[in-house]
């Protein structure tokens, strides 16, 4: 029997009303009064010497308040990038400037050059027409390889060349790698391309910047899923503001998926306009617009090499990879390719030696950074793809050689820098059979067959980490921040809650899930509770939500506040029933002393709180508010695994889903039917990523798929019904929940599933040299396949 | 957007009447004009929409063609042509999405001409006539290339008539992304012969396979332009598709119309 | 500036305009009405639409002098007189069709017009109707699911979870 509330029930989201009758608020919602509209001139060229911009006849068009050029930002800090990587040889990576608007140069189609602030939105549009911008295009370097030739142009003048780090992990196992690779029975060797692509939350960014003179507090609206860390970023290290003195709120924000984390030029543009003008300043992106200037995820060109025993046995792992930064180091862009990729590089499997090396390379193009997974889906699409070749090579079923290489002890430390604390890989494949009906496929492979469909079943596991993250290991990995959850409990004298969380909800549903636990831990009804988010004026220094960190570490810090208010709350209601603290007992809202028929309801502790008459205030204050911040002492990791079956038409190549089925291990599970969607969503990013989607530039470094013109977006009629199943659970040993974190697993699972099932579609009728296919696997790439 | 006056005449004359200012533009559903206005891409002085004058809507069956206003949106013509002219329906149940189809127009798709636009693949392959204010086209005349179409400046195309065939069908191969046709094939066999129009493939617009034409005028089956192929020298090469892999779909949705039609 | 005068909601509004501004533009900026979102600039995203005069139109790629004289329904106007959810809102948040919230509007408003057109819809016709309403959110699982319950059909056919 499902449970109907708290821990374990599928509560109904309570944010869903406002969503559904278009009562949500959402940054561009928001009007303040007096407000004026910024609109950006930016570069139409990948690479070029900025020499001057000629604002006078723009600042003369009807409406312009003022034309902002890169010369009203000297003296204004850059955009920071919060992790340094270290490099094979020790050395910190190439870290280049970032300036709000231009400098002397322009780096990419989308790159800042001025800004007109008029009092229309299209008196701000007309103007932007009329500012001249003087730029002598230089060659773009777009192609990674050839950004490191010897004599490529640079993207950043001041800095050696166009390679930002070399990385190597563990460089201690190189050479032992290397030998293992001499005397290895079997090697497989892939290359492929983990192709670039564009986040798309449907919501565009907006800014919205606010200052009042009177106090000189400066006040940022914008699509975030971490104000605090904006407040910091842009405070600290662009503009110069005390957090004291500046608020960041991030209202309902329309999706995410990574590209709303990292701070933007548009962000800090508002709110230093806005001081300027004394006036409120609000962006609102157009999609043309966030195509070129929202981070880009993925974009990895990797080499991967796995060398086995003669039965099957993994050996030895072997990958070179070059990794796009794009034009400048987005906010976490230097993690992504390393420790959040070279970590997971495991897998699910005990291969004893691992060694993975990781370019990463200055282009002219859009920055990249951390998408949906963010590293971890590089990885497993590697890892996965070349053990089906592997298993093809050597004439083994696909499932038997995972299997024969499972983890099956832990908690197990990989020889790449992290310990699983649980899992249960085979339970998740045993499980995936089931759902997925495996014994069934050769039946439908006559039915298509006899439709004339060539079909095809591909499997896969998948682990990833989650939980971002233990502050003292990232330090050391070079993260400049730190990566602990907070919350703040406020008990309300009647008993309601009141749960102030530094996460960010952004379609996750906290709003609901996180009233479930604490709810569930006091034993009261989930309405009692109420959960703030999303404005730094009223929550806790908090880090904000991604890399599925929010009910692991920001549910974990709510449990710690909880549980404070919980042993402050029994000692009162000792007081009150004249008993020692220790025996006294909650459950389902009400204090009871062990052994006896005492009790006291939540509310009267609640009102003794706050209206002491009867309360020993000698020895505890009142009141009923506790803050806890959380700092995880590991990751969580997920797993599970995936199988697609596609039919392909032998006609023209396109490839249709016929049926996806996903089991996974998220430890303990608060809101099964969040869990569900969560899983939905990044099954269908990652469909989408293996089938429709990919940012493509020409020479000259335009950006060709700038549009859902191009862009092929997953529409509904591109989805099957997915078949679920979380039933498989290792609990996290680590954190008070045993959660592990749902939010991209889905998208982390699914590409490497729907690549082996087309290659494995293409193998079955006949098209034997056919061993790898480039994502996305569009209809003209599978004909080009099958042409040979 | 460029700033413009916006006119909304419910009269035919009164429309041309305001066509006459310099760069005044004629709009239909807007469907492609509007996107085409907000990336600044066009700068009419003038719109003037075509949507509130009842003569140019509505279709009509009679003397073995099928009439069609200009301005009758893509979802009439999926409701109301379905019994006449079932392949045309369903064509104009096929472009766009739901919304779209309750705004965009055959005339107006008709004066863009886009080359991976739908309609044009009908007209051509129905030997339709393109009837404006001025005067009667045939659609063999009509396409000129890419974007490019016999309508003068300031003349508005009032209905399109398309005489009925015997059998006809449209087969469309999707563009991934923006769903237009990568490759779209509309063939109608008439009592004098079968012509079959192919959109989206080519660099010059809709053109007609006149080998397939005579292949299929012979032998109305699949089988009979299984040796044929399109020519990939003019054929469209982009991010969805190579010039090769377009001059095989014709073939494909070709053989797949011919197989389907009613 | 022009003036137009329309019904949304079931109230008469009116308001100045430019030729240029769109109808989504009319609805939020004019009237206040913020649950009609613009997701892209190429008509594709489905998150602006509306009902005009009964039929899904995408309110970015309409002008607000077309719309003149017309009934207009938004995403604020789809909720019943008493303010509760209607069946299809409802069915939205039993079946977790919605997580962001922005593409719902217009989820919402096309699924009523299917409904009104096609009362029983199969999967698949639910599917292909929404061809123009991207979600980035759901997956479309269960949207797909939320309109099949709302029209009084089984949801049991939709893969199990």
């Amino acid at each position: 029997m499902p449970k109907d509330h708290g821990i374990g029930a599928p509560s109904k989201r309570r944010e869903d009303v406002r969503f559904l009758t278009g009562q949500g608020r959402y940054t561009d919602d928001i009007n303040l009064h007096g407000q004026a509209h910024a609109v950006f001139v930016r570069s139409q060229v990948a690479h070029g010497r900025l020499n001057g911009v000629d604002t006078a006849a723009a600042a003369a068009m009807p409406g312009v308040i003022r034309v902002f050029t890169g010369a009203d930002f000297e003296g204004v800090g850059g955009l920071p990038c919060g992790w340094q990587v270290t490099d094979r040889h020790g050395q910190p990576m190439q870290e280049p400037g970032h300036p709000v608007l231009a400098q002397g140069k322009v780096r990419h189609v989308g790159d800042p050059i001025a800004v007109v602030v008029a009092e229309t939105l299209e008196q701000a549009r007309d103007a932007a027409e009329a500012v001249e911008v003087d730029i002598e295009e230089l060659e773009p370097v777009l192609d990674m390889k050839a950004a490191l030739a010897e004599g490529a142009p640079k993207v950043h003048d001041d800095l050696t060349g166009n390679l930002c780090y070399d990385w190597g992990f563990v460089e201690e196992n190189r050479e032992a790698v290397n030998a293992a690779f001499q005397k290895a029975a079997h090697v497989t060797t892939l290359e492929l391309v983990n192709q670039r692509l564009v986040p798309n939350a449907m919501e565009p960014r907006v800014a919205v910047g606010d200052y009042a003179p009177a106090t000189g507090d400066s006040t940022l609206y914008t699509t975030s899923q971490n104000p605090h860390v904006i407040r910091l970023l842009m405070g600290a290290f662009v503009l110069g503001i005390p957090e004291h003195k500046l608020r960041v709120v991030a209202p309902d924000v329309g999706g995410g998926f990574g590209s709303k984390i990292f701070h933007y030029a548009e962000e800090a543009f508002c709110t230093f306009a806005a001081k300027q003008l004394r006036r409120p300043v609000k962006w609102t992106c157009t999609r043309s617009e966030s195509f070129i200037t929202d981070a880009h995820g993925r974009d990895h060109v990797t080499k991967i090499e796995l060398a086995l025993d003669a039965e099957g046995h993994f050996q030895a792992l072997r990958t070179e990879t070059y990794a796009n930064m794009g034009a400048y180091l987005s906010t976490f862009a230097p993690s992504v390719p390393t420790w959040l990729h070279g970590t997971l590089m495991a897998g699910n499997y005990k291969t004893p030696l691992i060694y993975v090396n990781v370019k990463a390379v200055f282009t002219n193009t859009v920055p990249v950074d951390a998408y949906r997974g963010a590293g971890r889906p590089e990885a497993t699409f590697q890892l996965e793809r070349v053990i089906d070749k592997a298993a093809r090579e050597m004439g083994m079923d696909p499932v038997d050689i995972r299997r024969k290489n499972f983890i099956t002890e832990f908690p197990y430390a990989t020889p790449v820098a992290v310990e699983y604390d649980t899992g249960d890989y085979h339970a998740t494949m045993d499980k995936l059979a089931e759902i997925a009906d495996l014994a069934g496929f050769e039946k439908r492979l006559a039915d298509s067959k006899a439709r004339g469909k060539l079909r095809g079943l591909g499997i896969n596991s998948y682990i990833e980490a989650c939980g971002i993250a233990p502050s003292h290991l990232v330090g050391q990995l070079g993260a400049r921040a730190g990566l602990y959850e907070s919350a703040t409990v406020r008990v309300n004298a009647t008993g309601g809650l009141v749960v102030m969380t530094g996460s960010h909800s952004h379609g996750q549903g906290h709003e609901t899930s996180f009233a479930q636990v604490v709810a569930d831990m006091i034993g009261i009804d989930e309405n009692m509770v109420e959960i703030v988010h999303g404005d730094t004026a009223n929550t806790p220094m908090g880090m904000g939500t991604y890399g599925s960190r929010s009910l692991a570490v920001g549910g974990s810090a709510m449990v710690r506040a909880t549980e404070k208010i919980i042993a402050k709350a029994k000692k009162i209601a000792a007081h009150l029933m004249e008993a020692a603290p220790e025996d006294i007992e909650l459950k389902d809202g009400a204090f009871t002393v062990a052994g006896t028929d005492k009790s006291v309801a939540w509310g009267d502790v609640t009102l003794a709180a706050y209206v002491p008459h009867n309360y020993p205030l000698e020895e505890i204050e009142p009141g009923l508010e506790e803050t806890a911040f959380y700092d995880p002492n590991n990751f969580t990791y997920p797993a599970g695994a995936y199988s697609c079956e596609v039919e392909v038409d032998p006609d023209t190549g396109k490839v249709e889903i016929c049926s996806f089925a996903a089991a996974d291990d998220f430890g303990n599970i608060v809101n099964p039917m969040i869990v569900d969607g969560q899983v939905h969503g990044g099954l269908a990013q990652g469909i989408g990523q293996a089938l429709l989607e990919g940012a493509a530039y020409d020479e000259y470094g335009q950006l060709l798929s700038g549009s859902y013109m191009d862009y092929a977006m997953p529409r509904a009629g591109d989805m099957p019904s997915f078949t679920v199943d979380h039933s498989c659970q290792t609990p996290c040993t680590h954190n008070p929940l045993g959660v592990k974190g749902c939010g991209e697993a889905g998208a982390i699972g699914s590409p490497p599933a729907v690549v082996n099932a087309v290659v494995d579609a293409l193998q079955r009728s006949g098209h034997t040299n056919v061993t790898h296919i480039d994502m996305p696997l569009t209809p003209a790439r599978v004909w080009a396949a099958m042409q040979g | 957007m460029y700033a413009f006056d916006f006119d909304r005449p419910a009269t035919l004359d009164a429309a041309l009447a305001a066509l006459q200012d310099e760069d005044a533009q004629a709009l239909g559903g807007g469907q492609t004009l509007i996107p085409t206005l907000k990336q600044r891409l066009a700068q009419p002085s003038k719109l003037v929409s075509l949507t509130a004058i009842p003569e140019l809507s509505g279709v009509r069956a009679d003397d073995g063609a099928l009439t069609i206003g200009a301005a009758t949106t893509h979802a009439a013509v999926a409701e109301q042509a379905a019994g006449s002219y079932p392949a045309l329906a369903c064509l104009a149940a096929q472009i766009g999405d739901p919304a779209v189809r309750n705004r965009g127009t055959i005339g107006g798709s008709l004066a863009n001409n886009d080359p991976s636009a739908c309609y044009p693949a009908a007209a051509l392959a129905s030997g339709a006539t393109i009837v404006t204010n001025a005067r009667q086209i045939a659609a063999d005349d009509y396409f000129q290339g890419m974007f490019a179409t016999a309508l003068d400046e300031g003349e508005i195309i009032t209905e399109v008539r398309f005489p009925l065939p015997e059998k006809a069908a449209y087969m469309k191969f999707e563009q991934p992304a923006s769903r237009f046709a990568l490759v779209g094939v509309f063939v109608a066999k008439y009592p004098d012969g079968v012509r079959v129009a192919v959109t989206g493939a080519s660099e010059e617009g809709v053109f007609r396979w006149t080998e397939a034409e005579a292949a299929l005028s012979a032998d109305f089956s699949p089988e009979a332009i299984a040796g044929l192929s399109v020519p990939s020298d003019d054929m469209i090469g982009d991010l969805h598709g190579t010039p090769d892999y377009r001059a095989h779909l014709v073939g494909v949705m070709t053989a797949r119309a011919v197989r389907d039609a009613v | 500036m022009t003036k137009v005068s329309m019904t949304v909601n079931g109230r008469p509004v009116s308001g100045e305009v430019e030729g240029r501004t769109l109808l989504v533009q009319f609805l939020r900026e004019g009237l206040g009405l913020t649950g009609t979102h613009v997701g892209c600039d190429t008509s594709q995203c489905g998150a602006c639409v509306v009902h005009v005069d009964g039929r899904a139109v995408k309110s970015c790629t309409m002008f607000a002098q077309e719309a003149e004289g017309a009934e207009v329904v938004t995403i604020e106007g789809m909720a019943n007189a008493d303010g509760s959810l209607s069946v299809i809102q409802q069915a939205f948040q039993d079946h977790h069709g919605l997580q962001c919230g922005f593409c719902t509007p217009g989820m919402v408003m096309s699924a009523a017009a299917l409904l009104a057109d096609n009362p029983h819809p199969s999967e698949a016709e639910i599917r292909a109707y929404l061809e123009g309403n991207i979600c980035r959110c759901t997956g479309y699982h269960n949207i797909v699911k939320a309109i099949m319950a709302a029209s009084g059909q089984d949801v049991s056919a939709i893969a199990a979870e």
